[in-house]
């Protein structure tokens, strides 16, 4: 895991830190990765279900954040690293959404429906990808 | 390099006896090197007017880099003499839209009916230019430009001649949305343009208290560009685009407590007509208008 404090010489692009302060106002839980899929930023909503607060974790490359919240299919087998919303919206670049079993760093299981879209800038920037999370009921 | 402030002002042009020391024009920098064929030219608020006229005969060639489109950052660009030199090169750098090229955005304002004169019908020799997001060469001056946190697509530019590093950032809000600001160097709008320059030319348009009551029109208070600059490691602040509501003693009583605050960084606040050497570690006010 790498922190700000770790690598403070590379400003994140303007759109990325504006959508960093949106989504830390907002009230459902949203991820961003940069354009090789290192998580940069989780907001305070998204700490719950990750089990874990951002300022802790810091930025988390892909093959950490794929694989540490055990995302599972509805029936529980794993879902591939390449298979993840956020990883089809990074690669392929076009929104994907799945509904999914997550287990947080603090072993709380979540079931969410997670839609990601790639992030495209000015000069058409390809700037990572978003998902947002939304949990279900517990059943 | 030297550079020579021709507009202060934000948001209108202000003139009169009440803002004569610190200026009433608003954004235009010029910034000049060792050869006299070239000059580069921040901006073309109202103050371009005047450095129109007092442009070198023995110049060949002028880049206007612009920030953004607001109307206080493009309003003299008609009036700019070196438009009219039918033996100069002008290149106008600026940001496009997400639709727009840059010549068709200023094109809206340079036609009838808000101009009478259209882009094509001006005698120079007339390049636009949408301005890359990155590195470019201009004569003499490596130029470096990025997004910055202002309503519309808005660029600052850092530019570096070798022997000093100018940052320029008009109109730039990077305290908006931040809980504490500063945040982190990666999280700060602007950081990367700024790091380390010897003199940063920054937006502060506000008091501490005004910002509350202005939050995302895209600009800063005083306070947040010297917080800024400390962030950013910067040598010298030039706090800029005054508010038209700001007269010369309001700015006057407003900077004395910077001065009282003994601080590493240098603070200067732009007057109209006051020229900076900026030579590597160090960048000094050379004269400031009587």
């Amino acid at each position: 895991m790498t922190t700000d404090q770790d690598d403070p010489g590379v400003q994140h692009q303007v759109e990325v830190i504006l959508l960093k302060q949106v989504a830390s106002y907002l009230a459902i839980p949203i991820f961003v990765v940069d354009p090789q899929g290192n998580l940069v930023y989780f907001n305070e909503r998204a700490e719950g279900l990750l089990g874990r607060r951002y300022d802790e974790t810091g930025e988390m490359p892909m093959s950490e954040w794929s694989t540490i919240f055990v995302p599972t299919h509805e029936d529980g087998t794993p879902i591939p690293a390449d298979e993840l919303p956020l990883a089809i919206a990074l690669t392929q670049h076009e929104p994907a959404h799945a509904t999914m079993w997550i287990r947080g760093l603090d072993n709380v299981q979540h079931h969410i429906a997670v839609t990601a879209l790639p992030l495209v800038g000015q000069h058409d920037r390809e700037l990572g990808a978003i998902a947002v999370f939304w949990e279900h009921p517990a059943r | 390099m030297n550079v020579r402030l021709w507009g202060t002002r934000g948001s209108l042009p202000t003139p009169g006896p009440a803002t004569r020391r610190y200026g009433g024009n608003t954004s235009c920098v010029e910034v000049t090197g060792s050869r006299s064929k070239h000059a580069i030219v921040l901006d073309a608020g109202s103050g371009i007017r005047l450095l129109g006229a007092a442009l070198a005969p023995t110049l060949e060639r002028v880049d206007v880099l612009l920030t953004h489109l607001h109307l206080d950052h493009i309003i003299g660009l008609g009036f700019f003499a070196a438009l009219f030199e039918r033996d100069l090169d002008v290149n106008i750098w600026g940001p496009a839209s997400t639709t727009l090229a840059l010549r068709d955005r200023l094109g809206r304002y340079l036609s009838p009916p808000l101009f009478p004169v259209r882009l094509r019908d001006l005698p120079c020799r007339l390049s636009l230019h949408d301005v890359p997001l990155g590195t470019f060469d201009l004569p003499e001056m490596q130029v470096t430009t990025a997004l910055v946190c202002h309503p519309g697509p808005t660029v600052g530019y850092r530019l570096d001649d070798g022997q000093g590093t100018l940052a320029y950032l008009p109109d730039h809000e990077p305290a908006l949305g931040v809980r504490r600001f500063p945040e982190a160097c990666r999280w700060t709008s602007g950081h990367d343009l700024a790091a380390a320059a010897d003199l940063l030319i920054h937006d502060a348009q506000y008091a501490r208290d005004e910002y509350q009551s202005h939050v995302g029109w895209g600009h800063s208070s005083v306070h947040q560009a010297v917080a800024f600059a400390e962030l950013a490691g910067v040598r010298h602040l030039v706090p800029f685009h005054h508010d038209p509501a700001h007269n010369d003693e309001y700015l006057d009583a407003l900077y004395q407590q910077y001065a009282e605050d003994a601080c590493e960084l240098q603070i200067t606040p732009a007057q109209e007509g006051a020229r900076f050497e900026v030579r590597g570690t160090r960048s000094r006010s050379t004269s400031t208008p009587s």
